[in-house]
């Protein structure tokens, strides 16, 4: 699983109460506190980081800007990898899938979460910790494993198809991940089943949080299960919603293995993927400058939206 | 809080159904691993068939040898710069920490065709630090910004008077810091362990010829492709995979839930 858990907060620094900047000029003082040796123990981490993930971003944004097929040499190309990716039509639909897949891993399993959580908040029912183990487990078998399991889940002679047979349903069998018309949805479903477990046990969490004599007043004036849940539960994990839309989100647009190991794209380009496009373009097709272009778009994409996440939290948390 | 015995008895039908649904894929894999067919006798000797068919025994090898190396060596960095920048003020403090924020959002997508162009005009790709230090980049990344809150929530008083008794700046770090932070530290070791061993677009894009460099997702990726004589022994092939994270998380799972839940929460 490449989906790595980038928690987007910069919120100590933003909200450093003024008495800590106050405290960090008198703190300059004392002789005790060390400072230049601040640099020492710094410097490792950042030289490795610098030389093996900063210096090849910039280096894929100078790529970017050029026509190369990785052997020759390359031609200066401006922004026109740039319009490409906007103008070409597989590579626009690759954006469109992943907003399409936005909604399969951030939307649905919010709604799952939603529910479920809220359900389960309201009594205090036996088992819950075995229940959160079991259903976050998805989230740490390696993709390529998820993607082996619903293949054969999918497949012609698969479980859903055995299943629709059974109960007499035969003539809506097909294969899943190869028709048009279903393998993006397919796909999809794989990433709801995947990010569903992760949202409930992260909005549990925050329900546990809720002070419970915020229930008792709202049952004092007669509020129903409905009226509870959106008048007292809603509002008071908000944070979580934020947290849970950023990780799913960015998961979303982070589902290489997944489409690599399912649908390599297809049928068509049906269900081809930003993330699927940098790799299919570079050492499929041998548009390097064209790849990291994606790639560089893939990026922007991805700190827009944790950025915006963050704020509209923030504010809506305020 | 007061509820009837329908609702009660609803919510068990919910937590059952709802696991059900979260572990079938998984289950379905293990079982299928274990079932007979054309090539399989079935039972664990299917796991024995699959590791030589498949040379499992290669791919976990060198997938245990990568995740080593990245964790000791990135969790080490990360516990010095998270220090640094945890305890420490000094010019450029925040700068050099807003700089590595950007590699926690930074998809491997974005940076692994430069990095293989350029690793390979240096003669490095298809060998083991083509694997493992971009991997260590990436969580050191992490780590830093990991361990910086970690250590930034220690008490500051303890600190003073470990100086105060005359401790060394790296006395202070190894035998009063890190021994207090040591809920965090192994976090931290367990989430970089399963994402190093997880990961695949890395070794895939790394190691193009070397096959006795592959790790295990990627083993699995290319037996999936070329196995297509029956599904027993790709299961089983896809349940030895999974298995070292998944005995990880049964033991530590509330450090894994913990981390990356809290990951995005904690300051």
């Amino acid at each position: 699983m490449a989906v790595r858990t980038r928690p987007p907060s910069e919120r100590p620094t933003r909200t450093r109460p003024p008495s800590e900047r106050a405290s960090r000029a008198r703190s300059l003082g004392p002789p005790g506190e060390p400072r230049r040796i601040g640099y020492l123990y710094v410097l490792p981490a950042f030289l490795v980081y610098a030389v093996f993930a900063l210096y090849p971003l910039l280096r894929a944004v100078h790529l970017s800007l050029f026509e190369w097929d990785g052997l020759t040499v390359g031609t200066w190309a401006g922004l026109s990898n740039y319009q490409e990716v906007l103008s070409d039509e597989r590579l626009r639909a690759s954006f469109g899938h992943a907003l399409v897949l936005m909604g399969f891993f951030a939307l649905v399993p919010l709604v799952v979460g939603l529910v479920l959580a809220s359900v389960l908040h309201r009594a205090s029912v036996r088992g819950l910790g075995f229940f959160r183990t079991v259903v976050f487990l998805p989230q740490v078998v390696a993709m390529v494993v998820i993607a082996v399991a619903w293949r054969r889940i999918y497949a012609p002679d698969g479980t859903i198809n055995s299943v629709l047979t059974a109960i007499g349903l035969e003539s809506w069998t097909r294969g899943w991940l190869g028709e048009y018309a279903f393998a993006l949805p397919a796909v999809g479903l794989i990433g709801t089943w995947f990010e569903s477990g992760l949202v409930t046990v992260l909005l549990l969490a925050g329900m546990g949080r809720i002070p419970r004599d915020l229930y008792e007043a709202a049952r004092l004036d007669g509020a129903g299960a409905f009226r509870e849940f959106f008048a007292v539960t809603l509002p008071s994990v908000r944070g979580e919603i934020a947290v849970a839309l950023t990780l799913t989100v960015i998961a979303a647009l982070k589902t290489f293995d997944l489409i690599y190991m399912t649908t390599s794209g297809g049928p068509g380009h049906q269900t081809t993927v930003p993330s699927y496009e940098v790799y299919r373009q570079a050492f499929e097709i041998g548009q390097v400058g064209l790849a990291c272009t994606i790639g560089v778009c893939l990026t922007v994409v991805i700190f827009a939206i944790s950025f915006v996440i963050t704020r509209v939290g923030d504010r809506v948390a305020d | 809080m007061r509820v009837s015995t329908s609702e009660r008895t609803m919510n068990y039908v919910i937590l059952v159904a709802f696991a059900v649904f979260a572990t079938y894929p998984v289950l379905s894999i293990v079982v299928a691993g274990l079932q007979p067919d054309a090539e399989a006798q079935g039972g664990l000797g299917n796991l024995a068939q699959a590791w030589e068919i498949g040379r499992f025994g290669s791919y976990l090898r060198t997938s245990l040898l990568v995740s080593t190396f990245v964790v000791a060596v990135s969790t080490v960095l990360s516990v010095l710069a998270g220090f640094a920048l945890g305890t420490m003020r000094f010019r450029g403090a925040d700068a050099l920490f807003y700089l590595m924020l950007i590699g926690i959002m930074m998809p491997a997508e974005a940076i692994v065709v430069p990095l293989f162009f350029d690793l390979r005009s240096v003669g490095l790709t298809d060998t083991f630090w083509a694997i493992a230090l971009p991997q260590v980049a990436q969580s050191v990344a992490f780590g830093t910004f990991w361990l910086r809150a970690a250590f930034r929530s220690s008490s500051r008083s303890i600190v003073e008077a470990a100086r105060l008794d005359g401790a060394s700046t790296s006395r202070i770090l190894w035998q009063v810091l890190v021994p207090l932070a040591r809920p965090a530290i192994v976090t931290l070791v367990v989430l970089t362990f399963m994402w190093t061993w997880n990961e695949f677009l890395i070794p895939l894009v790394m190691v193009p010829t070397n096959e006795a460099l592959r790790t295990a997702p990627l083993g699995l990726g290319f037996f999936s492709g070329q196995y297509t004589q029956g599904y027993a022994l790709l299961a089983a092939g896809a349940t030895i995979v999974a298995l070292p994270v998944v005995i990880v998380y049964l033991f530590l799972q509330r450090h894994f839930i913990a981390g990356m839940l809290e990951g995005a929460v904690k300051d």
